[in-house]
């Protein structure tokens, strides 16, 4: 039982480990969604942040300056994404497809070209990395029954970014739906005449929506190669970008049924991984691709409408001309 | 002052070849200098690396083999990008559908050892398209019938092939007694002749390449591509709903039997890269054959403005940097095959999201010259 017990929470602390990268890249999109700009290069800008993160946090030993260096190339991408779709009325889902396609090959490039490692850069010893927090009074709680486990196996000894970004969550709840900025930025993925209108500019506030979406997916990526990981490898992300964007489609643009989505995404791949190899019960033990491609049934079976038709923003992915 | 109606057309009008080849080829300068900006960081002669590219794809006899060989992929997977393009539709599965497609042409090929290589030839081309067109049905109806979003299900499929193809590989198809996850080679006498083979037959010699005939199937695609969606009526259905949705309706036109339609065949049509590759050049089924040719199939589709002759330039472009980029990285050992990718990425988002960077700029010096010309014409007749 008590076994049984230590293993969820175990499993539940994976779940927030691997969602927090998936809650981050999620909650960026939905800054841009949400004012109406399409960004599927969510992956792609995820995947700059790992790299650059662990490129500067090995050259300069600094994870705070690898942080940085992520959120500086994803907003980077965001204004190169920003200045086709905004700015030339581009078709957002090819430039997000641009961009994801320039990190893949640029990432390793680069990487092969400053490291010569083979396409990754060096393991990052524990100063290198994003720190975790590690809470007071763990041994004296440690004799109160369940919460003492609690505690122990989930709450202390949490990377710092997971800390950030329960912030993060929290803060988009308000900014969404309690600030100025908030009523904006959903005006404008809505309606952006009625904005125009209202004598605020449409291309700033998407401007502005997309430096955000850029800041949020660097710091998602940092999270992967200093934080979760400790140094960048080919293909990090890993479709983590598209699930992001999966989860942000599937939780109705909303920052909490989004929030869960990232959560059960997250849950499925901790599952993923401890049922590898364990046999079943009445079916022995489910070859390891088939419970790999679990979480991508799953996100098409949630598509495919088992929880109601998901409405877009009515403007996403529309670009705004201005009537002269 | 400039005349309206001076007999030159409207005035200050921009002839049409600035908006199909003068606007694509700045775009693809601009691509060019980036990537020979991001060759200089890596610490390499950006000029000497492209002319290299350059000189290894089109170079000699065996290079342009290689070249028109990678240029057959791309041709299948730019045609499969454009007919749901036609439709309204972003079909970016194209990967898992032509790995999907390579297991069916792979599969016939097992099956029918010792048949004649024609009649092998037309049974894996149909399994080819069964099988690719299968792989786009589902996202397909989801789209049509439940309003999921046919990016994010056909990029899910894409993993999910990737997940059945590594499966059936490592579980199913492998050559007993063998490591590596791939099928035994097919029966020499059920191969796709390569073009040196098939030219032979008519006294031409060629340098041996990869290319084979399946590039003629290509050729013939854009050909059949062309006829269906000009003059017949599901063509003309199936564009209707993609510039309307709403007036295909009112003219009685069911869009989503005309989605499921057009994801069918673009469907099918990626999984021809199936022929290419495991029929005309692998000679067996094998993991990631396809490496990405999905993906470059939007940018072809983009860059050709989803007309055929337009996608077989633009396939020739991507043939190329395929063919020559993978060269440079033999020859220069900072560079890898990834800078490929960037100049990919580059070319996609100069030539395909940010088509109109030059456009006012181009479009102003035009009307300029045309009404100095103008003003010319009337002063010399006054």
């Amino acid at each position: 039982m008590d076994d049984l017990f230590i293993l969820l929470l175990q499993l539940l602390g994976a779940t927030i480990r691997v969602a927090t990268p998936l809650v981050l890249a999620a909650f960026a999109g939905m800054y841009c969604e949400r004012a109406g700009v399409v960004d599927i290069g969510l992956e792609g800008k995820m995947l700059a942040g790992a790299f650059f993160a662990a490129a500067a946090a090995a050259t300069t030993g600094s994870p705070w300056l690898g942080l940085l260096a992520a959120m500086a190339a994803g907003v980077t991408l965001a204004l190169i994404h920003g200045f086709a779709c905004i700015t030339h009325n581009g078709n957002q889902v090819v430039s997000g497809m641009a961009i994801n396609i320039l990190v893949a090959g640029l990432a390793p490039t680069l990487a092969y070209a400053w490291f010569k490692q083979g396409g990754q850069t060096p393991l990052l010893p524990s100063t290198a990395r994003l720190p975790s927090v590690e809470m007071p009074g763990v041994e004296a709680l440690g004799g109160v029954p369940v919460l003492g486990a609690v505690y122990r196996e989930l709450v202390n000894d949490t990377n710092l970014l997971i800390w950030v970004t329960l912030v993060i969550v929290v803060a988009t709840q308000w900014v969404l739906y309690r600030s100025r900025f908030g009523l904006r930025l959903r005006a404008v993925g809505e309606n952006p005449s009625a904005v125009e209108t209202a004598g605020i500019s449409v291309t700033r506030l998407r401007y502005q929506a997309l430096m955000v979406t850029g800041a949020l997916t660097g710091m998602a990526g940092a999270y992967l190669s200093t934080g979760h990981g400790a140094g960048f490898v080919r293909d990090m992300t890993a479709g983590k970008g598209y699930l992001a964007l999966a989860a942000l489609i599937f939780g109705k643009w909303r920052p909490v049924p989004t929030l869960f989505a990232c959560l059960l995404f997250a849950f499925t791949d901790a599952v993923q991984v401890r049922l590898q190899g364990v046999p079943l019960p009445g079916i022995g033990v489910i070859p390891v691709q088939f419970i790999q491609m679990l979480p991508y049934v799953l996100t098409v079976l949630l598509l495919a409408g088992f929880v109601g038709k998901a409405i877009a923003p009515k403007a996403s992915g529309i670009p705004y001309v201005k009537e002269r | 002052m400039v005349q309206i109606g001076s007999g030159k057309g409207q005035p200050g009008a921009v002839p049409g070849w600035v908006g199909y080849a003068l606007l694509p080829l700045l775009n693809l300068i601009a691509a060019f200098a980036l990537s020979g900006l991001v060759i200089l960081i890596i610490g390499e002669n950006p000029v000497k690396v492209l002319s290299l590219m350059l000189t290894e794809a089109v170079g000699y006899p065996e290079a342009i083999g290689y070249t028109l060989y990678y240029t057959t992929n791309y041709i299948f997977t730019g045609l499969a990008v454009a007919i749901a393009f036609h439709c309204g539709l972003f079909n970016i599965g194209g990967e898992g559908q032509a790995y999907i497609g390579g297991l069916g042409a792979g599969l016939v090929a097992l099956a029918l050892t010792g048949w004649p290589w024609p009649v092998v030839m037309v049974l894996a081309i149909a399994a080819s398209a069964l099988f690719g067109a299968a792989w786009a049905f589902l996202p397909a109806w989801l789209q049509a019938k439940r309003g999921s979003h046919i990016v994010i299900t056909t990029i899910m499929f894409n993993f999910i092939a990737a997940s059945v193809m590594t499966y059936l590989l490592v579980d199913v198809l492998i050559r007993p007694g063998s490591q590596s996850p791939e099928t035994r080679e097919f029966d020499p006498g059920v191969w796709l002749p390569s073009m040196e083979r098939a030219l032979g037959w008519v006294g031409v010699t060629v340098p041996q390449s990869p290319l084979n005939l399946s590039f003629l199937w290509a050729i013939a695609c854009c050909v059949l591509f062309q006829i269906f969606l000009r003059h017949t009526r599901w063509g003309y259905e199936l564009r209707t709903v993609g510039r309307n949705e709403r007036a295909a309706v009112y003219a009685g036109i069911s869009p989503s039997r005309n989605i499921i339609i057009a994801m069918l065949i673009s469907g099918a049509l990626a999984g021809f890269v199936g022929i290419n590759e495991i029929l005309g050049v692998q000679h067996r089924i094998l993991l990631n054959f396809t490496g990405g040719v999905g993906f470059v199939g939007i940018a072809v589709a983009l860059m050709g403005r989803n007309h055929p002759v337009g996608i077989v330039l633009a396939a020739l472009l991507f043939g190329v940097l395929a063919q020559g980029g993978g060269q440079v990285s033999f020859e220069y050992p900072t560079i890898n095959r990834e800078l490929v990718m960037v100049i990919q990425g580059l070319v996609i988002l100069f030539a395909g999201a940010m088509e109109n960077l030059f456009k006012p700029q181009v479009e102003a010096l035009f009307r300029r010259r045309a009404a100095s010309a103008d003003t010319a014409v009337t002063a010399g007749r006054g």
